[in-house]
């Protein structure tokens, strides 16, 4: 399992290697650049800026200069939050996002996957049918329009939960963001584990603890639910990938201080160091969740050796 | 296909009262057959159909443009008697002929991005599943690496950096989404290559840019078809996706995420700019994924 783990973490430099490159010749590519106003700044402000920021330097000085610093974990001072370094945006947003994006997950685990295992148990009934109905009405709907139409029953015209703000992450804030973000996740999981429960229920495994008498209950407790939730295990990775995406556009709806909204800021002010910590913070999620996963099948599976 | 099984015009009929059930049915008639039985995706289809021709010709049904301001009715509500069906918006534009050209953007969006995919990831799948060995391992180790980048962030810095182009719309996400195809693809084919007539074709000589365009590539057609329609819903997710975050198409053209994120901003006052679009572009998701998962069934008969 080690030597696994290893070989994985190696794999990954490629991957980073490509996102930083990417990431870095697109945004410099962008008409325009970081010390922009609607005025013309004075010629000799502007080169001042420049080189203090070391923009002056060719673009291959500035790249070879950008990969050391990421190397030793330092992302640079953001162009626009001017007392600030990236590292001190992404630490003080990604603990909003990143409470966000695990309820969202979370919720999505268990109400999709209850609902996946209750519709397979009730196969072809109405409460199959309804589950599924309202699974296929999840993944059709986008969360952006999820999110307006939820403001507008739940803190417009019912007026129960405020319409936006993070309000220092106090709960009533943070139900309509969740519940948004994590539909389509409720969805994906419940047809997953519908399907997976199908499966399992047709079984050998489980005809044959029916055939000794286990009690109905039991054989679904004990045998069924784990084997079960196998594909939804497997299905976390591209789930926080989503999430992450999707905190996007939630951030910004609901006014949440988070990384989301850094990254569409940074973006359109041309904070070329905020945009591309933020998109190298996430490949390095990603992939690190994506290997945690794994391990976590391995574990959950004994038919998975990895070596 | 079914033009070798023709029992009609066979020669010497052994049963003659059983001709009719002898009759051959190809795989295509099967699949047509179990889809027209599902009720669920004929519903799909004619719901989509449906919106796709009031998309192309609902405009001609109203005598104000999409984009000319009727100044005296601003935030009108919905109604049929000065013709402003689903209302106008804060400039006084007509929200039912503005939904409609959303939905010709969006719908265009959605098939010609597909398409760039659709032709990115069928030829690279198809020549890593068939040439295999260390082409096809770096070839998908490509693919790997690239499924780990965080893509949507890309997209965004793309619309960022260059403008909000429709044709860039379309080569950027078509650019994205082909990963998924190029894997299907390239498994269907690893399967096929092993097929005796393959390996009549090798052995006759044909050579291998037609073996993969004359043999392979037909053969992936039912996985291909149910993977389109599949990825169309997608496409038109994040068109509307990027349009909400207002890098999408550019004013005065709009699409439905465009028309979702104005509607959103003004649902207080005038609910109705929010909901038909909301309507509309759900539908259409809706029904893509109905006839994609119906499409699945049918073609794919290991799962009856």
């Amino acid at each position: 399992m080690p030597s696994y783990i290893l070989k994985r973490l190696l794999s990954a430099i490629p991957t980073i290697f490509v996102i930083i490159s990417l990431a870095f010749f697109l945004i410099r590519a962008a008409p325009g650049g970081p010390f922009d106003t609607d005025r013309a700044l004075p010629p000799e402000v502007e080169a001042n800026l420049n080189a203090k920021y070391h923009l002056d330097d060719p673009l291959v000085v500035q790249y070879g200069r950008y990969l050391w610093d990421v190397l030793r974990g330092d992302l640079g001072p953001s162009f626009q939050y001017r007392d600030f370094t990236v590292n001190e945006l992404i630490a003080s947003g990604f603990p909003v996002s990143l409470r966000l994006g695990l309820s969202a997950v979370l919720l999505a685990m268990v109400i999709g996957g209850a609902a996946g295992i209750i519709a397979a148990l009730r196969q072809n009934t109405a409460t199959d049918y309804g589950v599924m109905s309202f699974a296929m009405l999840g993944i059709s709907i986008p969360n952006f329009v999820v999110a307006p139409l939820l403001i507008m029953i739940f803190a417009v015209n019912l007026g129960w939960l405020p319409a936006g703000g993070w309000n220092d992450g106090a709960f009533k804030n943070t139900i309509l963001p969740i519940v948004s973000l994590a539909l389509l996740q409720v969805a994906f999981v419940a047809r997953i584990a519908r399907g997976a429960m199908i499966e399992v229920l047709r079984s050998n495994y489980i005809r044959t603890a029916r055939a000794k008498g286990l009690p109905g209950w039991q054989i679904i407790l004990k045998h069924g639910i784990k084997p079960a939730m196998l594909p939804v295990v497997s299905y976390l990775g591209p789930a926080a990938a989503a999430v992450i995406t999707g905190s996007v556009v939630i951030e910004q709806i609901y006014g949440i201080p988070g990384l989301g909204r850094h990254f569409v800021q940074g973006a359109l002010n041309r904070d070329y160091t905020l945009v591309m910590g933020v998109v190298i913070f996430y490949g390095f999620l990603i992939i690190a969740f994506n290997l945690l996963v794994d391990i976590i099948y391995a574990w959950l599976d004994p038919k998975v050796r990895y070596s | 296909m079914s033009s070798i099984i023709q029992t009609d015009a066979a020669p010497t009929q052994i049963f003659p009262e059983d001709a009719e059930v002898l009759k051959g049915r190809s795989l295509w008639d099967d699949a047509r057959n179990r889809l027209l039985n599902n009720k669920a995706a004929v519903t799909a289809m004619i719901v989509l159909g449906a919106i796709v021709l009031l998309v192309i010709f609902g405009p001609l049904l109203s005598p104000f443009s999409y984009d000319y301001p009727d100044w005296d009715n601003i935030y009108e509500p919905p109604s049929v008697g000065d013709a402003h069906y689903f209302g106008t918006d804060s400039i006084g534009r007509d929200l039912f002929v503005r939904t409609l050209y959303g939905g010709r953007v969006s719908l265009m969006v959605g098939v010609v991005a597909t398409i760039v995919s659709l032709l990115i990831g069928v030829a690279y799948g198809a020549t890593a599943g068939y040439l295999g060995g260390r082409v096809d391992n770096i070839m998908m180790r490509i693919v790997d690496v690239l499924y780990t980048v965080p893509f949507m962030f890309f997209v965004i810095l793309l619309m960022v950096v260059f403008g909000r182009h429709l044709i860039l719309i379309f080569v950027a996400i078509g650019a994205i989404n082909w990963l998924d195809m190029a894997r299907i693809v390239r498994g269907q084919t690893l399967s096929l290559k092993h097929r005796e007539f393959i390996e009549a074709a090798e052995a006759g000589g044909v050579s291998t840019p037609n073996i993969i365009r004359r043999h392979i590539v037909p053969n992936l057609l039912g996985v291909v078809i149910v993977y389109i329609t599949l990825t169309i819903p997608q496409v038109i997710l994040i068109e509307s996706f990027l349009s909400f975050l207002g890098l999408g198409v550019q004013e005065p053209l709009t699409s439905w995420g465009a028309l979702v994120n104005e509607g959103a901003e003004d649902m207080e006052t005038a609910p109705w700019s929010l909901i038909f679009p909301a309507v509309f572009l759900a539908a259409t998701l809706f029904c893509f994924n109905f006839i994609g998962d119906g499409l699945r069934d049918a073609l794919d008969p290991k799962d009856r």
